[in-house]
């Protein structure tokens, strides 16, 4: 699935918070999109996910091609997982297999496979209060999995989750889109993440957020790995790219406390 | 003036003075459940009564020894007259809740899901909820009459305030971030309200069913004392009026069993479906 995301604006109410965005999301390719707090950035995923109605502009899909089995072509991974505490882990992953005319049997088939693909399996009947964050995170990647998306769009999926889980998380990440060529469009204010996951980065200005660089990391995913000098040097380029901007958005935010 | 921070670390307040242990300050504000104390309690108190019937310092006139009232109670059970007013009270009870509580989780439903039904709704129930239900029971014998359905609709009147209130606010407290990724899922309408919505918000419908069913057996027994010739009301009147006390807090031990009874039927209803709590 290729998208193109066309001229979006965004307010709210008197806040402008997008302006004039446009780029393209080709298939098998991940985006990060990086800015200072309040940028926009998780208000450009809402709207590229069809959450949120942008002010002006349109979201295009250009080519409809989807995976086999195909349930939801956008598909959310969010931040505080979004789990439902009242169903166990495979309840829980089942519940966006249960409106699409599958059978019992073809809805379990999914479940347990992407609990395997997710070490998850041995926890498939204990409820998200009795797991850890990064356990929840997974359960989260696993839901969206699922429903065999055409593109996942990841909203600050590590952020809230301690340093270590958020290491091997991230590289678990890459080694999924490393596996599947997955699309997918990754929020982040970690710029290591960005590095390690994305073909190409976008960088936002401060509100209102403005496209600053499209910034291409063309190593295969596959062969990245934490503290290469090459995704060091593009971790470094892409802070030059925005620090100004994050000081002043931090200045701002003084201004306002 | 400047300060070195190794200064200040390394300078002792006093070399002379003894180590103390530091004083654990995090006591009290945690109540703990004792049952004993709370059933010993309740045996002291019916002790403390029956001495003071026994002794005279409690008039039996006025307020029948714990003997009094289990013999009366016997009486009421062997007779047959208990299950007959019983009988009648529950009902009225559980036909006028179920009323008011499915036409309350409806309303509620829809003044917390729907923007046309939000301020209307709320406007209504606000306007509506203050008045004390009972002064309603003449204005619902004259149009319904002295017979039962005017008892029903004073029940389900006085159940439905508290039921919409819960049920509203049990739904605007679901997450919206759940509701989010339901909607992010493409799940239909009616599969977020049945697999997301509903059971985020029971929770609070089911702690307004606790505040509906206490009110529910209060305009009970108001219903039935100003016209019912059966159920509990009618009977602690008529007791009151014979000035038999024994008989009158017979009725009033029945009154406080069913209400022990219903809260627990709840508490089980509670742990059925919040099991995942």
């Amino acid at each position: 699935m290729r998208l193109q995301i066309k001229g979006i604006c965004h307010s709210y109410d008197q806040v402008e918070a997008l302006r004039d965005i446009d780029f393209g999301i080709e298939p098998g390719e991940v985006v990060a999109l990086i800015g200072p707090s309040g940028c926009g950035k998780s208000t450009l995923l809402s709207i590229i996910g069809g959450l949120l109605a942008p002010t002006r502009g349109e979201i295009l899909i250009c080519d409809k091609a989807t995976p086999d089995g195909c349930l939801n072509p956008l598909t959310y991974v969010f931040q505080d997982f979004a789990l439902l505490p009242w169903r166990t882990v495979a309840g829980n992953i089942s519940l966006v297999l249960e409106d699409h005319g599958l059978s019992k049997a073809d809805r379990d088939a999914r479940v347990a496979e992407v609990l395997e693909q997710t070490n998850l399996w041995d926890f498939r009947d204990a409820y998200p209060k009795q797991l850890s964050g990064g356990m929840k995170q997974r359960v989260g990647i696993a839901r969206a999995l699922a429903v065999r998306p055409a593109v996942l769009l990841m909203d600050e999926p590590l952020s809230a989750l301690d340093a270590q889980t958020r290491i091997l998380l991230l590289d678990e990440f890459a080694a999924l889109f490393a596996r599947t060529g997955m699309t997918a469009v990754y929020v982040t204010h970690n710029l290591n993440e960005a590095v390690r996951l994305a073909n190409r980065v976008v960088a936002l200005r401060r509100r209102p957020g403005t496209i600053k660089e499209i910034h291409t990391i063309d190593i295969p995913i596959a062969e990245r790995r934490e503290g290469m000098p090459e995704l060091i040097a593009h971790e470094s380029a892409l802070w030059n790219l925005i620090r100004d901007e994050a000081i002043a958005a931090d200045k701002e935010l003084e201004n306002v406390a | 003036m400047s300060h070195d921070i190794s200064e200040v670390r390394a300078e002792p307040q006093s070399a002379a003075s003894p180590a103390s242990h530091v004083r654990f300050r995090a006591t009290g504000f945690n109540p703990k459940a004792n049952p004993v104390a709370a059933w010993g309690f309740f045996v002291a108190v019916i002790a403390l009564w029956q001495l003071g019937s026994s002794t005279g310092v409690i008039s039996e006139l006025a307020m029948p020894s714990p003997v009094a009232v289990a013999k009366a109670l016997w009486q009421l059970i062997v007779t047959g007259d208990l299950w007959l007013h019983l009988g009648a009270s529950l009902q009225r009870l559980v036909g006028g809740w179920i009323m008011g509580t499915v036409a309350g989780l409806f309303v509620g439903f829809l003044v917390g899901m729907f923007s046309w039904a939000r301020s209307p709704g709320v406007a209504f129930v606000s306007a509506l909820f203050p008045i004390p239900k009972i002064a309603l029971l003449p204005l619902f014998i004259i149009w319904f009459g002295i017979g039962e359905p005017s008892k029903f609709a004073t029940i389900a009147f006085g159940v439905f305030f508290p039921t919409v209130i819960n049920t509203f606010g049990g739904v605007d407290n679901v997450q919206r971030n759940l509701i989010r990724m339901g909607q992010s899922f493409d799940l239909p309408m009616w599969s977020v309200i049945r697999k997301i919505i509903l059971p985020g918000a029971l929770p609070t419908i089911l702690s307004g069913f606790r505040i509906s069913s206490s009110i529910a057996i209060i305009l009970l027994i108001a219903a039935e004392m100003i016209g019912a010739q059966y159920g509990i009301g009618a009977l602690i009147l008529a007791a009151g009026n014979l000035y038999q006390t024994d008989q009158l807090i017979a009725g009033v031990v029945v009154l406080s069993l069913l209400g022990l009874c219903v809260s627990w039927l709840l508490g089980r209803l509670d742990r059925w479906l919040l099991a995942w709590r």
